[in-house]
């Protein structure tokens, strides 16, 4: 099939304003009369508050109102509501929001702020998931069984377990009595943080005719909108949500974040505007982050590699709400065993409370964190059977015909495992899981891991578009997609572009989102959007399209059939020449008689999600969405006198059904491999003993900068989506997914030892190969001393 | 905390155009250009010196102006973003993915400009020396260098 528009770099709708600075997000528009919060945080990470002492606070300058728990002590949740937006009674986390102060500039209200005093009890602390997870573990949520929930997810109560999901397939018992070979591997993932360049902002007002208008920087206009309308009961057409692009989301910016807070705020000063703008320290402490991991698992195979039995042990760590964690270990669940054909699994995936910031959606989305588990399992399987790990994963990579988890049968269109990982190895000259010494202290190494992602979207959520024409036959696009920087309002365009066979400059798109105007869209998460949206703008641009031929057939007084379109004109099949133009089809110039109506032609398109994936609470069956199928590879080449690495190239090989833009689709793909390389090998919070974050700055919690990152080697292969959008599926986050496990693979062959708990930091190498008594003992210089000997 | 009231007037060239503005002692150089003036390219992202998305130039230097008090920079030459018109790192970036959300994007480029001038023929370590003080979350720096390396060559090709 021949495309214009589909399959083509194309410049993006948003790139004049961003290279000029002109951009506006929401913390740089002009707002008159706003007032200013500043927000006290928890110095505690689990504690009783004994009494808040606001009085001398309340009485410096400018000060307009101060806010805690007790005056309105309601709990939010998207899916288990267990969190206040101000901490009432006690404090679950370092960080955690205890009062707010409202002033007519920000200094007096941080002034303020740091006058409320507050007296606490310490409260014991819930350190790790698994010991959480235990029977007799101090309670976060002692009334986590009398929460309100969604029936989706099955929290237990008297517990700190807010979610459990069970998969059941086949049998277990057999399956390991079957394998010849077993593994059991221990591993674990520290919770960490989007850090979006964007810190979160929220401008909330309620004006004189009771309209709550807030502007805010979300992933999910429509769904704050909803939520806010059940949290404090104000119907949804009393609501609206302002969303300008976001500086990055990477779904931390999903569900309610500042907004139900600032609403409280602005009720507080009589309606007027107030506006949180996080600080930094406060965007990575008090906001949402990146949850936890740890896992236990078991692998059994035949002598031949064949996948017999896998039971899996996933502990995911929200640390004190829940938020978005209790889907993200479920979506974990569903995809528990990577893509690979095993006959009989087990798995137990819990959602666990501990007293650390609480994490929320994050790319990956929990897939991440099972494939670390898994493929390190498959690594330490390839070495016990004494085989290339490559050889392993391609005898059992899931194909058509091979069920999922959940009893899902693999279909056709879903993507060709082989060829991604062939193709992965490939492109970073796969080295048989050996090592290749480059000097005396360097060695270089390769690792690989296999991936897929279930697009999990719930039942009856959709998407609308609508497409009008203008009076130069321009077109406007109107959808209720967020622009995050993943450039899918310019996918769309291309999208709407194509049907209409006209030049993607001559389609408009609208970068912010106004739930009053901008037709509704479930959210921007999940790598979803270009899936769902996309086919809502093709049905709102055929029938602007019909629209458009309807009046030329009139015109013509010649059948549609007999019409044709191209170039911004309709003609006539048979004699080309004769045709009219787009402008005047949609009134922009007069015409003689009356044929062609002034009335703007306005196409409407929406697309309700078909793929469910409910499944049976005891057994897991049922069946999930779409899959995205990929791999990714990289080199490491590590200095074995000091530990130092560097991760030379990294490659991602994923069967994405079809590429809209190559430019948006390498920039989403190399951005996340980045980020997945932070958290590979740098990202995570520090704790000390009284699980305090000591690293809450951008300055202590390590990025990756330029020149730290790996030659990224990116390719796609096209299966195909039978129902997508040209045949498109999602790939934002997907290319998250390998890496660290990649990462860890590589380093684990490069220095003999399992490496199995992230972050690779130079000292978990070198603790690697000395245990941590020896290490202890002889101390870390003494140890390379040593190893130089 | 302590708060001074004190309001000091301070003049300025900023963009080629003189301003004078009346700030407090502590407002930092970016509060000034944000709130006061409406230049909002430049971002605070961390107001720590940490991530460089508030990046300027001062007298040709790339600064952060979360770093620096307007009381400092009294009677200095400041280039911001705004101030950038048409320039090959523009384009550059907008050619070669040098940007997703945009959000870092005012500091990289002012920064790369700077470098430019400094070095029109610097080499990988240069370059990574100036631009490791700005972080991107969203390109993995593929487009970044890429976008530089693309300036570089428009320039040369327009000075011949
Ligand atoms: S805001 Fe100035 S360096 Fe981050
Ligand atoms: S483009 Fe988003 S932070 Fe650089």
């Amino acid at each position: 099939m021949f495309y214009s528009s589909i399959g083509k770099p194309i410049i993006r709708k948003d790139g004049i304003e961003k290279i000029n600075g002109s951009i506006k997000y929401v913390n740089d528009y002009t707002y008159s009369g706003v007032l200013y919060a500043a927000i006290k945080t928890s110095v505690l990470s689990h504690g009783k508050i004994k009494s808040i002492d606001t009085r001398k606070a309340s009485q410096l300058s400018g000060v307009r109102a101060i806010l805690t728990g007790e005056d309105y002590p309601i709990l939010q949740g998207c899916y288990l509501k267990d969190k206040p937006p101000l901490a009432v009674d006690k404090v679950r986390y370092y960080g955690e929001p205890v009062a707010a102060v409202v002033a007519d500039t920000f200094e007096e209200a941080a002034a303020a702020a740091e006058e409320i005093k507050i007296e606490y009890e310490p409260l014991p602390l819930v350190k790790n998931a698994r010991d959480a997870s235990n029977k007799g573990a101090p309670l976060l949520h002692e009334n986590l069984g009398k929460y309100s929930y969604k029936d989706t997810i099955q929290p237990e109560k008297n517990s700190n377990i807010a979610n459990h999901t069970k998969i059941r397939k086949g049998n277990i018992v057999s399956g390991f009595e079957n394998s010849d070979v077993i593994i059991e591997a221990s591993l674990s993932i520290p919770s960490g943080d989007h850090a979006a360049m964007e810190p979160r902002t929220t401008i909330a007002e309620i004006r004189s005719d009771g309209q709550v208008v807030i502007h805010t920087s979300t992933q999910t206009p429509f769904l704050v909108r909803k939520l806010l309308s059940t949290y404090f009961k104000i119907p949804v057409k009393r609501i609206t949500i302002i969303a300008p692009p976001l500086g990055g989301g990477f779904g931390g910016k999903a569900g309610i974040q500042l907004e139900a807070l600032a609403y409280l705020l602005s009720r507080a000063v009589g309606g007027r505007p107030v506006k949180i703008a996080n600080t930094r320290e406060a965007d990575l402490l008090m906001s949402a982050g990146r949850n936890g991991m740890e896992a236990t698992i078991r692998l059994g195979s035949t002598l031949e590699g064949r996948l017999q039995a896998a039971e899996l042990m996933y502990y995911f760590d929200c640390g004190a709400y829940a938020d978005y964690v209790v889907k993200i270990s479920r979506a974990a669940a569903i995809a528990c065993t990577g893509p690979y054909h095993i006959p009989n699994v087990w798995c137990d995936s819990l959602c666990v409370y501990t007293n650390k910031p609480y994490g929320t959606a994050y790319r990956g989305y929990g897939h991440t964190e099972l494939t670390f588990a898994v493929e390190r399992g498959m690594d330490i399987l390839a070495k016990k059977l004494g085989m290339d790990p490559l050889r392993l994963r391609l005898i059992n990579a899931i194909e058509a015909g091979d069920t999922t988890p959940c009893l899902n049968t693999m279909e056709d269109n879903d993507g060709n495992l082989r060829r991604c990982l062939e193709r992965a190895a490939d492109l970073i000259n796969w080295q048989d899981g050996g090592v290749k010494w480059v000097d005396e202290y360097t060695i270089r190494a390769s690792g690989i891991s296999a991936l897929w992602k279930a697009t999990i979207i719930s039942l009856n959520t959709g998407d609308n578009a609508l497409v009008s024409v203008d009076e130069d036959g321009s077109v406007n696009l109107h959808c209720g997609v967020m622009e995050l920087g993943q450039g899918t309002k310019t996918a769309l365009a291309q999208i709407a572009a194509e049907v209409l066979r006209i030049s993607t400059d001559n389609v408009k798109v609208f970068m912010p989102v106004n739930t009053d105007t901008s037709p509704y869209d479930w959210a921007t998460v999940g790598s979803r959007s270009l899936f769902m949206a996309g086919k809502a703008v093709i049905e709102a641009a055929e029938d602007a399209l019909n629209q458009l031929l309807d009046r030329a057939s009139n015109l013509f007084k010649l059948p549609k059939e007999a019409l044709d379109y191209g170039g911004g004109r309709v003609f006539v099949k048979a004699k080309p020449d004769i045709y009219i133009d787009f402008i005047k089809l949609a009134g922009g110039e007069g015409l003689e008689g009356n044929i062609i109506s002034r009335n703007q032609i306005i196409g409407r398109g929406n697309y309700k999600m078909q793929h469910k994936y409910e499944i049976d609470p005891e057994t897991g069956e049922g069946r999930a969405t779409i899959w995205t199928l990929g791999a990714e590879a990289v080199e490491v080449e590590v200095n074995i006198e000091d530990f130092s690495f560097k991760v030379l190239r990294a490659a991602c090989v994923m069967d994405v059904g079809k590429v809209i833009n190559p430019e948006l689709a390498r920039g989403q793909v190399v951005g996340s491999m980045a980020m997945a390389l932070g958290m590979a090998t740098t990202e995570s919070f520090n704790f000390n003993k009284g699980l305090q974050v000591l690293n809450g700055s951008l300055r202590s919690y390590k990025v990756l900068r330029l020149g730290e990152e790996p030659e990224y080697l990116v390719e796609f292969i096209e299966t195909p989506q039978v129902d997508g959008p040209y045949g498109a599926r999602g790939l934002g986050e997907q290319a998250a997914i390998g890496i660290p496990a990649a990462v860890a693979n590589a380093l684990s062959t490069a220095l003999g030892t399992e490496l199995n708990r992230l972050p690779l930091v130079p000292e978990a190498l070198w603790r690697s190969k000395y245990p941590m008594e020896e290490a202890n003992a002889i101390g870390i210089t003494e140890g390379i001393a040593l190893k130089l000997k | 905390m302590i708060m001074y009231h004190e309001i000091a007037e301070i003049s300025l060239r900023v963009n080629g155009e003189n301003r004078r503005l009346w700030v407090r002692a502590a407002d930092t150089l970016l509060a000034v250009l944000r709130n006061h003036m409406g230049l909002t390219g430049g971002k605070a992202a961390c107001e720590n010196g940490d991530c460089g998305a508030c990046t300027v130039l001062l007298e040709d230097r790339p600064v952060k102006a979360c770093l620096i008090l307007a009381v400092e920079v009294e009677g200095m030459d400041i280039l911001t973003i705004e101030g950038l018109k048409q320039t090959e790192i523009q384009r550059a970036f907008l050619e070669n993915g040098g940007f997703q959300c945009g959000y870092c994007t005012p500091g990289f480029i002012l920064n790369a400009y700077a470098l430019l001038k400094a070095h029109p023929e610097a080499d990988d370590e240069t370059d990574k020396e100036w631009l490791q003080s700005n972080i991107c979350r969203c390109t993995g720096y593929e487009g970044i260098k890429r976008s530089l390396k693309a300036a570089r060559k428009m320039m040369a090709e327009g000075s011949e």
